[in-house]
C-alpha cells in the first residue's frame, strides 16, 4: 500500500516537492510585492475550497507555526482550518492578532482593524491574502516604489487602500489571489481612481 | 559518494522553515523601501562577515533554474566570490556564470555591476553594518526612534562636519541615501560612484546582513537620493585615469601596486565589464 493511498483526502492538496516548489511560487510572489499591480501565476497547493489555489500557496510558502493567522468568515470552514493547520501549523489567532489574514474583500473588512505595525517596527504589520474572483491589470491607478510609470489592478476598493497609504511606512500590505494567478499592493503603493 | 552533491543537502542548504522566516521578511523589507527588517540568522558555513547575510537572503530567492554571479569589489574570481559560488552550486546545483548579462540572481560584496541591470535580475548585497547611524549613536533603541521619528539631523550634522573639517564631504564608500524619500539607509559600502544606479534600477535589489540580522531592500524604480546640501551636491567619482587593460574612462577603478618603487596601475574593478570589452577589442583587431 503506498502513503498516497493511505492518507486522507484533507491531508493531501500539499506541495510534493516543497523546497523546490516553494522556491518557484516565492519567486512569483516576491514579483509580485516588488512590481504592484503585476500580476504572476504560482500553483503547486490545491486546498479545499473556498481557497483558491493561489492563496493555498501563499499560504504554502509564507506560513508556519510563528505566523498568527485570522481566517475571515468567508473563508472559516473547518475543511480549510484542518487544511491550514495540517500543512502549515499556523495558529489560528483574532484579526486584531494575526500576521496574515484570509477571505474575501468583504468578509475581510473592517480592515482598519489588522496590525499596521509599530513606529519601531513597521515589518510587525499583517499580511492580507484577499480572494477574488479575477484578476486584471485595469482599474484604478497605482503609482510608488516597484512601478515605472505607473500600473493598474482590479482592486476590490479604492478608499480603504487610499487610508492605508496615509499610515505609511505603516499599514498592512496585500495579496489579491484569483485561480493561480496573484497580484501584491505593498502598503507604499498610492492607489487613485482613473 | 559525493558527500557535497546537492541531493545531500536541501535545495539551497537551509531548512524550509528557516527560508519562510527569511521570506517573509524580504516581503515585509520590499513594502518598506529602506526599512530594516530584523531577522533570525542562522550559522553558515563561512564565518561572519564573509557575506552570510547575503548568502542567507539569496538561498531564500534561488530556483534550480537560475543562474548565479557572485562579485566581491567587483571580480567573479577573487576567494570570496569563487567559494560562494561553489557552495550554491553544490547546494542548489544551480548554473553559475561570470557574466552580468547571462546571471539571473547576482550577489554582490560592494559593488554594482558596470553592466546596467534588468528586470528579470536579482541582486543581493552584502551588508556588514546596515545602520547608517550606527557610528553616530552606538545604541539600537535610540537609532530605531531615529527612523521612527524620521529624525536625521545627526546624519547632516556629520555631514556638515565633514565640510567644515575638509571643506567636502569626506566620505567615499558608503554614501548615506534616503529611499523613496523616508528612510536613510546604507547603500552597504559601494563606492560612491556607484550610488546613482541604486535608483529607478529595474531589478530588485536586497540587502542581507548576518551579524546585524537586519534585510533591507529597494523594490525596482524606487527612488533613491544620495544625501547632500544644495551648495555641496553629490558628486560620483573616481580615480581620474583610464583602465589600463581596457581604456574604459566610464567604469569604476582599482589601484593596484605593481612594485615596490611606487609602480601602480588602474584596472576596472568590474572582471566582467573589463575581460568583455577586451575581448571585444582582440576579436575587433583580428
Amino acid at each position: 500500500m503506498t502513503l498516497q493511498s493511505t492518507i486522507k483526502p484533507l491531508e493531501s492538496g500539499g506541495f510534493s516537492n516543497p523546497p523546490q516548489q516553494s522556491a518557484r511560487a516565492f519567486r512569483a510572489i516576491m514579483q509580485a510585492m516588488a512590481r504592484p499591480g503585476q500580476v504572476e501565476k504560482i500553483s503547486g497547493a490545491t486546498p479545499p475550497a473556498p481557497l483558491s489555489p493561489a492563496a493555498g500557496t501563499l499560504a504554502l510558502v509564507l506560513l508556519d507555526q510563528t505566523t498568527p493567522l485570522w481566517l475571515a468568515p468567508s473563508h472559516d470552514t473547518p475543511e480549510l482550518r484542518a487544511w491550514l493547520t495540517f500543512h502549515t501549523g499556523a495558529p489560528f489567532a483574532p484579526a486584531h492578532e494575526a500576521l496574515f489574514a484570509i477571505g474575501t474583500w468583504a468578509a475581510l473588512n473592517p480592515v482598519d482593524r489588522f496590525a499596521i505595525g509599530t513606529p519601531e517596527y513597521p515589518d510587525r504589520a499583517a499580511t492580507l491574502i484577499v480572494e477574488l474572483t479575477a484578476l486584471a491589470q485595469d482599474g484604478p491607478r497605482l503609482t510608488g516604489p516597484g512601478i515605472r510609470h505607473e500600473a493598474q489592478l482590479s482592486l476590490p476598493e479604492i478608499a480603504a487602500f487610499q487610508a492605508n497609504r496615509q499610515l505609511y511606512p505603516l499599514g498592512f500590505d496585500t495579496f489579491f489571489a484569483a485561480g493561480e494567478q496573484i497580484a501584491g499592493l505593498p502598503r507604499s503603493t498610492i492607489v487613485e481612481a482613473r | 559518494m559525493n558527500v557535497a552533491s546537492a541531493d545531500n543537502y536541501n535545495f539551497a542548504y537551509l531548512d524550509e522553515q528557516t527560508k519562510r522566516m527569511l521570506r517573509r521578511a524580504i516581503l515585509k523589507a520590499l513594502a518598506v523601501p529602506g526599512y530594516q527588517v530584523p531577522f533570525a540568522p542562522r550559522e553558515m558555513p563561512m564565518p561572519y562577515g564573509w557575506g552570510t547575510g547575503g548568502v542567507q537572503v539569496s538561498a531564500a530567492c534561488l530556483v534550480p533554474e537560475d543562474r548565479l554571479k557572485v562579485i566581491d569589489q567587483g571580480a567573479d574570481d577573487t576567494t570570496n566570490a569563487v567559494s560562494i559560488r561553489k557552495f550554491f552550486q553544490r547546494v542548489a546545483g544551480v548554473a553559475t556564470t561570470e557574466t552580468t548579462t547571462e546571471a539571473t540572481v547576482i550577489q554582490t560584496r560592494h559593488r554594482i555591476p558596470e553592466t546596467p541591470l534588468k528586470e528579470d535580475q536579482i541582486l543581493v548585497y552584502q551588508v556588514p553594518i546596515p545602520e547608517p547611524l550606527r557610528f553616530l549613536e552606538p545604541r539600537e533603541t535610540e537609532t530605531r526612534r531615529m527612523h521612527a521619528l524620521e529624525e536625521y539631523g545627526l546624519m547632516h550634522v556629520k555631514l556638515y562636519e565633514d565640510i567644515a573639517r575638509h571643506g567636502e564631504i569626506a566620505t567615499a564608500y558608503a554614501w548615506p541615501v534616503m529611499a523613496e524619500g523616508r528612510y536613510v539607509m546604507t547603500p552597504s559600502p559601494i563606492p560612491k560612484f556607484d550610488n546613482p544606479k541604486l535608483s529607478d534600477c529595474p531589478a530588485i535589489q536586497l540587502f542581507g546582513a548576518g551579524r546585524e540580522a537586519r534585510i533591507h531592500a529597494l523594490p525596482p524604480w524606487t527612488k533613491v537620493v544620495s544625501l547632500d546640501f544644495e551648495d555641496h551636491p553629490f558628486q560620483a567619482s573616481k580615480a581620474d585615469h583610464a583602465c589600463e587593460i581596457c581604456g574604459s574612462c566610464e567604469s569604476y577603478l582599482d589601484e593596484v601596486i605593481t612594485d615596490d618603487q611606487g609602480g601602480r596601475m588602474f584596472v576596472c574593478s568590474d572582471t566582467d565589464f573589463c575581460s568583455t570589452r577586451s575581448n571585444a577589442q582582440q576579436s575587433g583587431a583580428a
